[in-house]
């Protein structure tokens, strides 16, 4: 049926919605660039607006810091093992739910969200109560586990997109070309699945980043930088510091989410296979 | 040799299932579903106010003590902060995801989309400090409402008793536009993966019967926009709820239930009481869950 | 008679199924029978769920019978992977490899029995060039249009020489052109190569046209096996007769007002002969009389609809030898004679 008139009703936006979708992006955005600008300002002890004058000197000397260098150290530690673990443990469990039937295949993806959909306060205390039951010492161990865990979903999710977007007939053609399950893993599998469980990995690296409630239960008195900055900001020392710190992690957490984009975005213009 | 270890898991397709369910499965039934059991149990033993040690004996009297009026208090605060934080998101979210669904496409699309998510996934603690620069009091709230001359309408705000304080960053104020900012990422994704579903067709056949856009907007995309809503909300209730970084940072002396479960598990060493306190969260949040999964709400995630 | 390449021996296969906490069990492949000979062009025909794919399935290997067994030229491969079959599979998706560029999607399974790579490139080529694809091999699958990936495809399953070559409706997504264009191409490529193929498609013109020989499949159960003729002539069943080609199909009452006997029977649009009431009827015809109802000019042929004296309806079909459509439309109302030759009745089962 032709459409009554050329231009279709509430085809172009309304500037009441146009400047509702600005402010909230704005909204979302200035906070992080003022991180940015407060980093630079002459100012020692307070947050005044605008700054006094603007410095590079804080940079060298927050890189500098013992304690911010050992908290980073091992927040990257945790993370990428973490992210091991979770790029382990998801792949299975998205392999799994992807190719077979079987019973109670509906919860697996329900429990496996609930650590991120259940407040972190929930998942922190359970850990901080099974710790104490048990008696088992805090350790690297502990914070790693803790962070494994809500770090699967993330691999799971991106995994099993990509399965269920590549479909299950190029593996079955794999195997009837003669290839058997462990060639066609290393020649079918693994090349298509390699930018998701990329995807999967940054983004669980970046959610252990700067996790803070759940390590603060599990972590005893380890500092992750996350947690680092937050005794930073409850009781202000150097604020100069912690600002040039805030903006590391900034840039250490979206830099690798912006590539991660790219890899899921590239991946489905190389598709078109279907 | 390989081709035989390859039939013999080909031809048991069941062992390989097992196979790849039993690592997850029993991480998440020994380390999650085991911790929160643990928790379950600690909830119902309770803290000797003399000793200071946890007795492990079966007892009601932890949860007993939440019905104290300042314990039920700060069930009544956090609820209520969860909920206005909800609608306020919802309300902000809403206008980008119906903007990022319908009028935008390509590059434009991808750029907003990534607008959107690098928040989602990075620097919690940063954007919570961030705004601790804004709001401070010789911050940028202040250094603007100097320059338009409201500071005497800022400093009345700040008067007002149940959302004022000291400052804007010493405030239930500022904890609800903390928490609006740090959640509104995850509102805005669902939503728009729901209103991305309706179809262009169904856009057009409601206004091809004669529907007005608003008509259209109210019967057509609302309803489907739903589910998104639902799903959205899943995480800033139940993320609002289990806080306690922003209440500590921006918080006058009341509490909420995040502060309040780590304060009890911290300096006081009581471990039960924390336990039976998050036992309310959990309660709300999977009652919750249950009818957003009815209501579809997890197909849009 | 040629050796068998394909035997099925009473194979079954059941699926458990579980819809709303509701477990139970589906017969897919219900106790079939069926023998494939070498070199044959074969159809699997039948309508969706009738088990032709799953049958397909299990020659491939991706699937396994839960009861009976599969020859492939007298060896049990029942319980055989995909990857020790001499069996290749054109897919109904194509499946090709989008990673890989054409070339190497194409020489895979050479690459995978570790052929040298110029021997596998120069393979290759001549497998595109069979099957018109020369100068392609640098390409990426999602540069190329369907057709052109449905040949891919052709070419990958056909380069291990295989003994049996499957297609699973693998002209399903091409438009009617290309499809009838690919209809004629497979059958050339066939003859060329001398190997089996087995082919699974629901349409039924598709399989008459292609085929030696056709199983119409229907619930999990082959309702009959036959070259085209046969089966479009001498349908064995009601549902054959309805589903190959349009069919009348009378029974009871009417049946024996005609046939002077009530087992149901089958007579072919085109078999009949739309006659007028003063036709004489000759010792080997059949005749019916009744009301034209309906007329549907459709240009190659008319389509009268019949409406009987002794009730029922009957579709005729007549070649627009020499009438316009202004012609047939009088037909309209006017009480008709229906002749047909005794020998197109079918009594048919079920």
């Amino acid at each position: 049926m032709p459409s009554k008139s050329p231009a279709q009703p509430g085809e172009r936006a309304s500037w009441i919605l146009k400047i509702s979708a600005i402010a909230a992006l704005l909204f979302l955005h200035i906070p992080m660039w003022l991180i940015f600008l407060y980093s630079f300002t002459t100012e020692e002890s307070a947050y005044s607006f605008p700054p006094p004058g603007l410095t590079l000197k804080w940079i060298p000397q927050a890189i500098a810091t013992p304690a911010m260098q050992d908290a980073l150290f091992l927040t990257l530690k945790v993370a990428a093992l973490a992210t091991i673990t979770a790029l382990i443990l998801g792949t299975l469990a998205a392999a799994a739910v992807y190719r077979y039937e079987f019973f109670g295949k509906e919860a697996i993806s329900f429990m496996l969200v609930l650590p991120l959909a259940l407040p972190g306060i929930v998942t922190g205390i359970a850990m901080r109560s099974a710790i104490g039951l048990m008696t088992i010492p805090f350790s690297f161990w502990t914070i790693v586990i803790g962070h494994a865990t809500f770090c699967v979903v993330v691999v799971y999710n991106n995994v099993l997109a990509r399965f269920r977007r590549t479909g299950g007939t190029m593996v079955e053609a794999s195997m009837d070309l003669g290839a058997n399950s462990f060639q066609t893993f290393l020649h079918i599998i693994l090349p298509n699945m390699a930018s998701a469980l990329l995807a999967g990995a940054i983004l669980a690296f970046s959610l252990s980043f700067d996790e803070v409630i759940v390590t603060t239960f599990t972590a005893g008195n380890q500092q992750t930088l996350p947690i680092w900055i937050f005794s930073q900001m409850l009781k202000p020392r150097n604020r100069p510091i912690t600002n040039v710190t805030a903006m590391l992690v900034v840039l250490i957490t979206a830099i690798p989410i912006l590539i991660a984009q790219r890899i899921v975005a590239s991946s489905h213009d190389t598709e078109g296979n279907k | 040799m390989l081709n035989r270890i390859s039939t013999f898991f080909y031809l048991r397709p069941r062992l390989v299932l097992a196979l790849m369910l039993i690592p997850p499965l029993l991480w998440f039934l020994v380390v999650y579903i085991g911790s929160l059991m643990t928790m379950l149990l600690n909830s119902f033993f309770y803290l000797d106010g003399f000793t200071g040690k946890v007795v492990r004996e079966f007892t009601l009297k932890t949860y007993l003590k939440l019905l104290d009026p300042t314990n039920l208090q700060i069930f009544g605060r956090t609820t209520l902060m969860a909920v206005l934080v909800t609608f306020a998101c919802i309300l902000i979210a809403f206008p980008l995801s119906y903007y990022m669904a319908r009028f935008t496409s390509g590059r434009f699309k991808t750029f907003l989309y990534l607008a959107v998510t690098i928040p989602l996934w990075s620097s919690y603690v940063v954007r919570v400090y961030s705004w601790k620069l804004i709001l401070a009091k010789e911050g940028i709230i202040t250094w603007f409402a100097n320059l338009v001359h409201l500071n005497g309408l800022l400093d009345a705000y700040l008067k007002l008793p149940g959302v004022g304080g000291t400052s804007l960053s010493i405030s239930p104020t500022g904890i609800f536009i903390v928490f609006v900012y740090i959640w509104l990422p995850y509102m805005i994704i669902p939503i728009q993966t729901a209103l991305e579903r309706v179809p262009k067709s169904l856009i057009e056949a409601s206004s091809d019967l004669g529907a007005r856009p608003s008509e259209t907007f109210r019967t057509v995309i609302l309803p489907l926009a739903f589910p998104g809503v639902i799903a959205g909300s899943i995480f800033t209730f139940s993320l609002t709820l289990g806080d306690f970084i922003v209440p500590q940072l921006y918080g006058t002396s009341s509490y909420y239930i995040g502060k309040a479960v780590l304060t009890y598990q911290g300096t006081s060493g009581n471990i039960p009481l924390a336990a039976a306190f998050t036992m309310g969260p959990i309660v709300i949040m999977i009652v919750y869950l249950l009818i957003a999964k009815k209501l579809g709400a997890f197909d849009a995630l | 008679m040629k050796e068998s390449a394909i035997l099925f021996k009473n194979v079954s296969r059941v699926f458990s199924v579980r819809h709303n906490d509701i477990a139970g069990t589906v017969k897919a492949v219900d106790g079939i029978s069926l023998d494939i000979r070498d070199g044959e062009f074969f159809s699997l025909l039948g309508p969706s769920g009738s088990g032709k794919t799953t049958s397909l399935r299990m020659i491939a290997g991706f699937d396994r019978p839960t009861s009976g067994s599969i020859l492939l030229y007298g060896q049990d491969v029942s319980n055989l992977p995909p990857y020790e079959r001499d069996v290749n599979t054109v897919f109904q998706d194509y499946a090709l490899f989008p990673h890989m560029t054409v070339g190497e999607n194409v020489a895979y399974g050479l690459m995978i029995k570790k052929v040298s790579k110029a021997e596998r490139q120069k393979k290759a080529d001549e497998m595109l060039d069979l099957v018109r694809l020369p100068g392609f091999a640098d390409r990426k699958p999602a540069q190329l249009s369907g057709g052109q990936r449905q040949r891919v495809a052709l070419a990958r399953a056909l380069i291990n020489h295989p003994k049996v070559l499957l297609l699973d409706e693998p002209l399903g997504a091409l438009d009617l052109k290309l499809r009838q264009q690919m209809q004629v191409e497979l059958k050339s490529i066939q003859q060329r190569v001398g190997i089996t193929f087995i082919f699974v498609t629901h349409d039924q013109e598709e399989a008459l046209t292609m085929s030696d020989r056709i199983a119409v499949f229907n619930l999990g159960k082959i309702e009959q096996v036959g070259t085209p003729a046969e089966v479009y002539e001498h349908p064995a069943t009601t549902f054959v007769a309805s589903f190959v080609g349009t069919s009348n199909l009378v029974s009871g009452e009417v049946a024996k007002r005609i046939t002077g006997s009530d087992t149901r029977f089958s007579i072919r649009p085109e078999k009949i002969r739309l006659g007028s009431m003063s036709d004489k009827i000759d010792a080997d015809m059949v005749s019916a009389d009744g009301v034209v109802r309906d007329v549907v000019y459709i240009g190659l042929f008319t389509r009268y609809l019949i409406e009987l004296e002794g009730g029922g309806d009957l579709v005729v079909v007549e070649q627009n030898l020499n009438t316009t459509s202004m012609d047939v439309m009088k037909a309209k109302s006017q009480k008709v004679r229906l002749i047909w030759k005794k020998e197109h009745v079918r009594h048919v089962e079920g």
